[in-house]
C-alpha cells in the first residue's frame, strides 16, 4: 500500500499555517466547510485575470474563454459524480438551493394533497424544511423513517413507511451531525420496487467518498463545492435527464429561454433551463479545479485515509471517561460528534479554540436529532484529507485537559 | 495549557457553573419569563418577586453553558434588593462592558459581575452571557413572550 501523501497535500492549503491565538490551527470544523487549496484559489484568480466575460453571450473571445472554461467544468463534474450527461448536471448555490429547486419545481408538479415525502431522522434541516413547505402548500405529508440510538436508520422502518402514497425518497447519504453513512443502495432498490424517485443529499459524502450516480441508481443527487474544497456559492444538482425534462423551470430570466415574446417563452435545453442569470462562472471553474486537485489524489485513497483517521481519534475517544460518541456505529464517515459529561459543547468549542482548535459546537442544522439524543447540542471534530494522527492527539490532550478544569 | 482562556472561565465562573445560585422555582413569583439561545441551546426560566418596582427575590432554573449559567447565577445575586431602574442600569453597563466599552462602566456596581468582562474577547459567546440580562430585561418590562437572544 503507498503512504497517503498528507504533508504534501498540506502543504497545497495556504490557511493550515495560519496561527490561531498563538497555536498551530487544528482545523476539524471540515463537515460546516473545506478549506481551499492554492490550486483552487490560483484558479479564481486566474479566472478574473485572464479568462472572464460572461457566458454564452458573446462573440467575443474573453466571452468564449470563459464559456468553455465554464462548460469544462460542467464535463469535470459530470465525470467526477459519472453522470450520463452534462445536461444532467446544473450548477446551483448549493445543496440547499438544490433541494430547493426540486421542491418547487419536481415537487409542486408531482406531489398533490395527500401524497407522501419520505425522508429520515437524521435529516439536516435543509432537507426537511423545503419539503415542510412544500407539505404546507400542496397538502402533502411528510413522514419521518426512525434512526437507532447508534444512529442508524431503522431500515424495516424505513421499509414500512414506503407505501403507494410516496411520491418522493430523500435522504441522506451521510449524516453532517453523526457521520453515519446511509445505507442508500438498500434504500434506492426498496423506492425503486415501487417506482418511487429517490434524492440523495450528498453535501457531507461528496468530500469522503467517491459518488457513481448511474451505480447508485438515484434520481437526484445534489452537494455544494465549499464541502469539496471548492468556492462557497457553488453547488450541484444532478437529475436523470428525462426527469429534468418533464420538470418546469424554477426561476425565469435570462439563459434559461430560446425565445422570448410577450405572448409566450419558449424555454431553453437542458442544463441551462434552470440557470437563469449570470451564473456563478468563476466558483464553478474553482470547482472544476478543485476536482483536478481531489482525482489526481484519488477518493478511494482518500475514504481510506480518512477511515484510518476516524478509527484513531474513536479509539482515542471511547478511552476518555466522560465522553459519550453521538453516533457511535461502523458505518461512518470521518465526523466525531461527542458531548462530555456536566460540560456544554459550547464550553468545549471555546476551549478547544483557545489551543487553535476549531471544532463546531451547537446542533449542526439538525435539531431533530439533537432531540432525538436528548442533548442541546454537540461537540463535533469532522475530519478531512489534510488532517493528520498528531492534530487528533493535540485534540485528544485538549479534551482530557479541559476535563481536568472543569473539575 | 489554556492559559489564555483563564481571563474567561475564571474560578468564579467555574463555581458558579458548579453550584448556581438560587436555583430553584419560585412558586410565588411576581414575574416568570423564559429566555432562549436557539444557536446554543441555553434555556432559563427567571423568576422575579416584586415589592412595588423593588426586586426582592430572584431565582432561576434552566441549563446552559457554563458562561450562561455562571452569568445568570450571578445576576439573580446582584439584583436583588435593587430597584428596576437600578436593574436596567446593571443591564446596560453589563452590556457595554461584554461589548468592550469599558470606559463606561462603574467598577463598584458591577462588582463580582467583571469576572465575565473576558467575554468580549470571544465575541460568539457574548451571547451566552446576556441571555440572562435580556431575560431580566423582558421581565422587568413585564413581557409574558418567551425571548430569544435570536
Amino acid at each position: 500500500m503507498t503512504i497517503f501523501p498528507v504533508e504534501k497535500i498540506r502543504a497545497d492549503f495556504p490557511i493550515l499555517k495560519e496561527k490561531i491565538r498563538n497555536k498551530s490551527l487544528v482545523y476539524l470544523d471540515n463537515a460546516a466547510s473545506c478549506q481551499k487549496p492554492q490550486q483552487v484559489i490560483d484558479s479564481i484568480v486566474h479566472c478574473y485575470s485572464h479568462e472572464y466575460a460572461n457566458v454564452h453571450r458573446g462573440v467575443h473571445t474573453l466571452s468564449v474563454r470563459a464559456t468553455d472554461r465554464y462548460e469544462g467544468a460542467r464535463e469535470k463534474v459530470k465525470d467526477f459524480i459519472n453522470a450520463q450527461s452534462t445536461k444532467e448536471i446544473i450548477f446551483v448555490r448549493g445543496a440547499t438551493e438544490a433541494i430547493n429547486l426540486i421542491a418547487q419545481t419536481f415537487g409542486k408538479a408531482n406531489i398533490k394533497a395527500g401524497d407522501e415525502i419520505l425522508i429520515t431522522a437524521m435529516e439536516h434541516h435543509s432537507n426537511i424544511v423545503p419539503w415542510q413547505m412544500l407539505c404546507k402548500e400542496t397538502g402533502a405529508v411528510l413522514k419521518v423513517a426512525p434512526i437507532d440510538l447508534q444512529g442508524e436508520l431503522i431500515f424495516s422502518e424505513f421499509e414500512k413507511l414506503i407505501s403507494d402514497k410516496t411520491k418522493l425518497v430523500s435522504v441522506v447519504h451521510m449524516s453532517n451531525a453523526l457521520g453515519t453513512i446511509n445505507p442508500v443502495k438498500k434504500i434506492i432498490a426498496a423506492a425503486k420496487e415501487k417506482n418511487i424517485p429517490v434524492l440523495l443529499d450528498g453535501a457531507q459524502a461528496i468530500p469522503h467518498m467517491s459518488v457513481d450516480v448511474q451505480a447508485l441508481d438515484c434520481d437526484f443527487y445534489v452537494f455544494s463545492g465549499h464541502k469539496l474544497y471548492a468556492p462557497s456559492g457553488i453547488g450541484v444538482l444532478y437529475g436523470k435527464q428525462a426527469l429534468l425534462e418533464a420538470m418546469p423551470p424554477y426561476q425565469g430570466g435570462g439563459d434559461m429561454i430560446r425565445k422570448v415574446t410577450f405572448a409566450e417563452t419558449e424555454y431553453n435545453t437542458l442544463p441551462y433551463k434552470f440557470e437563469a442569470g449570470t451564473p456563478n462562472i468563476a466558483d464553478v471553474i474553482g470547482m472544476g479545479a478543485a476536482i483536478d486537485y481531489l482525482n489526481e489524489i484519488g477518493m478511494d485513497n482518500i475514504a481510506a485515509y480518512e477511515a484510518e483517521l476516524l478509527d484513531y481519534a474513536t479509539e482515542k475517544a471511547r478511552q476518555i471517561k466522560g465522553l459519550r460518541i453521538i453516533g457511535d456505529n461502523n458505518n461512518k464517515g470521518a465526523i466525531l460528534s461527542f458531548v462530555l459529561d456536566k460540560i456544554h459543547p459550547h464550553d468545549i468549542g471555546t476551549m478547544l479554540d483557545s489551543l487553535g482548535i476549531a471544532v463546531r459546537a451547537g446542533h449542526h442544522c439538525a435539531m431533530p436529532v439533537m432531540d432525538f439524543f436528548a442533548v442541546p447540542a454537540t461537540a463535533r471534530a469532522s475530519f478531512a484529507m489534510y488532517n493528520t494522527k498528531e492534530e487528533i492527539d493535540v485534540l485528544i490532550a485538549g479534551i482530557e485537559d479541559l476535563i481536568k478544569i472543569f473539575g | 495549557m489554556f492559559d489564555d482562556l483563564r481571563d474567561l472561565y475564571q474560578e468564579v465562573i467555574f463555581d458558579h457553573n458548579r453550584n448556581p445560585r438560587n436555583f430553584r422555582v419560585m412558586e410565588d413569583a411576581d414575574r416568570k419569563v423564559e429566555g432562549f439561545n436557539p444557536l446554543c441551546g441555553d434555556r432559563l426560566t427567571l423568576f422575579l418577586k416584586m415589592d412595588g418596582d423593588k426586586i426582592i427575590d430572584a431565582s432561576f432554573q434552566g441549563s446552559g453553558c457554563a458562561i450562561s449559567t455562571a452569568s445568570v447565577s450571578l445576576m439573580t445575586e446582584i439584583v436583588k434588593g435593587k430597584t428596576e431602574a437600578e436593574a436596567e442600569d446593571l443591564f446596560r453597563q453589563f452590556h457595554e462592558m461584554t461589548t468592550g466599552k469599558e470606559d463606561k462602566i462603574d467598577l463598584e456596581a458591577i462588582g463580582k459581575l467583571a469576572v465575565l468582562a473576558g467575554v468580549r474577547e470571544y465575541p460568539a459567546r457574548v451571547k451566552c452571557a446576556t441571555l440572562a440580562w435580556h431575560t431580566l430585561d423582558a421581565a422587568l418590562k413585564n413581557e409574558q413572550e418567551a425571548i430569544s437572544t435570536e
